[in-house]
């Protein structure tokens, strides 16, 4: 068991690690199902989602298992903190660290900006986001929700298709996937692809319904209506047409395949509302798992301590 | 007040010479170099045994921040740290605040290090008005008070039809243009190399082709006006072969490349240690490669240090929003002897060239960059044995910024002389 | 460290483990008489065997059907240090109501009672059964709690520092009880 102290990303993680977490995640499920959702793990325990860019359900997602787990939870974010008066990142996570936290949960649009923090706090950080980067739990909820469906990863046919360049999802479930033994091809807009990516170990193909062929898994990425440049694609109506994952495109993947989605999705941009709600798509599954995945990973950090029982 | 530099190895690359030789020196001139000299009582001794002794050492492209930032450096911290890197003479960049853009800030840069610093400081003044990249700046009377070059360097110039007008107008008057090569709209947005390293970490990258493309204009630009361009640190691969064509084709352009970029390489940035942004930023293992050729072959002429002072604030934040650049005056001369030197990449002399003879010549000092008698005595004397280890206490810059703190680097700077006075800067 | 010499001691073979669960089955059976609203629940991770075994006894000799859950109380306890390695969550699964009925808590080696104030706590949780009962195949005493058993198998004078442990086939391959004291 290599699981550190912090999680910062897929990356430094090894396949036990992973399994560890998608298993004691299947083991929390049960938990969101009681009349009482709610165990005492984690009480007395101070936890501070510090959410320096816009999030609903990656922040709710923490909030929830934070409460299950009987954590206390601050919220913190930039909207309405001193980051708005101009304080840089180390200060405000100083001053926070005086109120001694157990742990961070840090959404931030700047890649490495948890790894800094960590030289400066106590406690555990788990990055809910950080720029392109990574966004760990992520990928995680992406994993317990493939397992779930398909039962293993070993040679399983992933196709990941959206804004591959801006998106920290995607990076962590390349990790991820990879370490798992899964085939992973990406496809989407040239301008969107970022160059070498091919020396992670994915294939590319732009050409979406040649990439979706016998693929076993399809995972769309959102395009980011607030913040994508208008150089990148002429209009979303043309992303639709070239990339839109419609019903008759999804017949070219394997006939076994689900869809999959970060989420919040665009309906007509990213996929067709058919492609949506049909029985393939398995994107509310995908919010579920993230609480228990989150419940893990706030457990696996904040409570490692003797396994053995003391009887 | 006489001096002799006694025994030391003396590499004097314009003229040839590369032997053990006593330099004597009197009334800041350099009187006579030869073969154990002797001398009366009176005249000061430095043994130099071991050492080698060099033409001072000058620096094509620093920031010394004053005036306008001197939280980050002063004129009088930042010369103090270039005596300290074996410097005799310095050529700040006109980015200060208010932007060095007239006779004004030129004459208060000069008379200030005067008063604080032996070391001859060379101004470079700003290419256009506030380096806003729109006008020409007074260069007629920037050049009466001091300067010899002008430049927007971290602005580089967009606008093509100024950079023509500069060189020609600069030209005339006898300066020289120095350019950052940075196509803005290539590199927006970017704080690191772009390649396998940044798309794995999500940071947005700066491809070698912004810095190559502006290079290919600076060069088209200095033959169509037959006027000589200087490129700023050139960071790839490209822009060494791209300088390489030019010079062969006889356009008057030159280079210089800083130590960092031929000593460390982007996946240091997988740290997100902010001491590794730098702008242009630092490439991969191949361009260092292609780099140090240049340099060996003399496509790119000299070594400049871009010493960028920045105060801890400006550099402990994320990565993409720290300020770019490092200091360099202390690490300068030990980074190229451990890095080319010692591993036999370049020749000694070829090194002791790109610090001086070269510089020299591209400012156009003619009693500079060599030992002839009658220079002037200035000189640079390091150890290729003794090693430089820099804790935080011995940077004499008021900022720290530097990724080779507390690390053990081979080389040392001992002593230099500026102007006939000797400083002693390290026990033997 | 300095190494000390342990003093390892089978106590109980497959037999007499056997033996011991007969009596334990028995003695649940007797008290229980007359009345089916009971079920067992077994503490991760040696108690759900012992569990298990207790209702096939039941089902064998006196053809009683009852319920077994399992219970993973690390989600409920209050020993935990900061360091080392992470729990491994083995997790609950009651599979019927708890309300209305006698649960009794089955595990393997009671000492501290921290364990079983865990189980208490991790029980509320899942609902309000009639009356909680506990039953544990070994008392070594020692207790930290104000907790004692309604079912023994075996009660046993131990000192502080030694250490028993139950092995299963289940979760250890063979059936054996070993005491393990330190000279």
């Amino acid at each position: 068991m290599s699981l550190g102290k912090h999680l910062l990303g897929i990356k430094d993680l090894t396949k036990e690690d992973i399994t560890l977490i998608l298993d004691t995640a299947e083991k929390m499920s049960e938990i969101s199902f009681r009349p009482i959702k709610k165990v005492p793990a984690l009480r007395g325990k101070l936890v501070v989602n510090l959410f320096f860019e816009p999030s609903t359900r990656t922040r709710s997602s923490f909030e929830i298992a934070e409460k299950r787990l009987s954590a206390e939870s601050l919220n913190f974010s930039s909207g309405t903190s001193s980051v708005l008066k101009g304080e840089t990142l180390l200060d405000t996570v100083l001053n926070i660290e005086r109120m001694n936290p157990d742990a961070y949960i840090m959404r931030h649009s700047s890649p490495g900006s948890c790894k800094l923090i960590t030289e400066y706090v106590k406690g555990s950080v788990i990055n809910a986001g950080d720029g392109a980067s990574e966004h760990p739990t992520q990928a995680l909820l992406d994993a317990l929700t493939i397992r779930q469906k398909k039962g293993s990863f070993e040679k399983l046919k992933v196709l990941i298709c959206g804004d591959i360049a801006h998106s920290r999802v995607v990076r962590s479930n390349i990790h991820l996937l990879k370490k798992m033994g899964a085939d992973v091809t990406l496809c989407g807009p040239a301008t969107m692809i970022p160059p070498y990516i091919e020396k992670m170990g994915v294939k590319v193909e732009t050409n979406f319904e040649k990439a979706l062929s016998q693929k076993d898994v399809v995972m769309m990425l959102r395009i980011q209506l607030e913040r994508q440049e208008k150089i990148l694609f002429p209009s979303l109506k043309e992303y639709f047409l070239t990339y839109g994952l419609t019903e008759k495109r999804l017949k070219l993947a394997d006939k076994n395949c689900i869809v999959m989605h970060p989420g919040p999705i665009n309906r007509g941009v990213e996929m067709a509302s058919e492609v949506a709600d049909s029985k393939e798509s398995v994107i509310l599954d995908q919010v579920e798992n993230g609480v228990s995945i989150r419940m893990a990973v706030l457990f696996l950090l904040l409570q490692g301590g003797e396994n053995e029982d003391s009887n | 007040m006489k001096i002799v530099i006694k025994n030391g190895r003396v590499v004097d690359p314009q003229n040839g010479v590369d032997e053990t030789l006593d330099i004597l020196i009197s009334n800041g001139k350099i009187l006579s170099v030869d073969k154990k000299i002797s001398v009366s009582k009176e005249v000061e001794v430095f043994d130099a045994t071991g050492m080698i002794v060099a033409p001072g050492f000058i620096d094509l492209h620093c920031h010394l921040r004053e005036p306008g930032y001197e939280r980050k450096e002063t004129i009088e911290s930042g010369l103090l740290a270039a005596l300290y890197g074996g410097f005799t003479a310095v050529c700040p960049m006109a980015n200060t605040n208010p932007v060095n853009d007239n006779a004004g800030i030129t004459n208060f840069i000069l008379e200030t290090a005067k008063k604080v610093s032996k070391i001859k400081v060379y101004p470079v003044g700003a290419l256009s008005k506030g380096q806003k990249g729109e006008e020409l700046a007074n260069y007629a009377e920037m050049k009466e008070a001091g300067i010899w070059a002008v430049s927007d360097d971290g602005n580089p110039v967009m606008n093509s039809a100024l950079l023509r007008r500069s060189l020609e107008y600069a030209g005339s008057l006898g300066l020289t243009v120095i350019d950052h090569p940075e196509d803005k709209n290539l590199s927006e947005g970017g704080s690191m190399n772009e390649g396998e390293v940044s798309t794995r970490l999500g940071l947005k990258g700066i491809p070698a082709e912004a810095e190559l493309i502006h290079i290919r204009r600076d060069t088209a630009l200095s033959n169509l006006t037959n006027e000589s361009i200087h490129i700023a640190h050139i960071s790839s691969k490209y822009s060494v072969e791209s300088i390489r064509v030019a010079k062969k084709r006889k356009i008057k352009a030159t280079a210089d490349v800083t130590p960092h970029h031929f000593s460390l390489k982007d996946e240091l940035v997988e740290t997100f240690d902010t001491n590794y942004k730098m702008n242009p930023p630092l490439r991969t293992e191949e361009d260092i490669e292609k780099l140090i050729e240049g340099l060996n072959d003399g496509t790119i002429d000299c070594i400049a240090t871009d010493h960028a002072p920045h105060a801890y604030e400006d550099k402990m934040v994320e990565f993409d929003r720290a300020a770019n650049g490092i200091i360099g005056f202390q690490t300068a001369v030990p980074l190229a002897i451990e890095k080319l030197v010692l591993k036999d990449k370049i020749s000694l002399k070829r090194m002791v060239d790109a610090f001086s003879s070269s510089p020299a010549r591209i400012i156009g000092l003619k009693d500079k960059g060599h030992l002839s008698a009658g220079a002037s005595a200035d000189l640079t004397i390091f150890s290729l044995r003794k090693e430089t280890f820099l804790k935080k206490e011995d940077i004499k810059s008021l900022s720290k910024n530097s990724p080779f703190l507390n690390k053990k680097i081979k080389g040392a700077v001992m002593a230099v002389v500026i102007d006939g006075n000797l400083f002693r800067l390290r026990e033997k | 460290m300095i190494k000390k010499e342990v003093n390892r001691k089978e106590i109980l073979d497959t037999s007499g483990i056997q033996r011991s669960l007969s009596r334990l089955t028995l003695e649940i059976f007797e008290r229980q008489q007359g009345k089916k609203d009971f079920a067992l629940i077994g503490i991760q991770k040696r108690g759900v065997p012992l569990a298990k075994r207790i209702a096939n006894k039941l089902k064998e000799v006196e053809n009683l059907d009852i319920e077994v859950g399992a219970l993973d109380i690390n989600l409920y306890r209050d020993d935990f240090s900061t360091v080392g390695t992470a729990p491994v969550l083995r997790g609950t699964n009651v599979p019927f109501p708890v309300e209305e009925k006698t649960i009794i808590l089955v595990d393997d080696v009671l000492f501290t009672g921290r364990t079983i104030r865990a189980a208490l706590d991790a029980i509320v949780d899942l609902g309000r059964p009639k009356k909680v009962e506990l039953a544990v195949f070994v008392d070594r005493g020692h207790r930290e709690l104000p907790i004692q058993a309604d079912y023994v198998g075996l009660s046993l004078n131990t000192r502080r520092e030694d250490h028993v442990e139950l092995y299963l086939t289940e979760t250890d391959g063979k059936d054996s009880l070993i005491l393990e004291s330190i000279k």
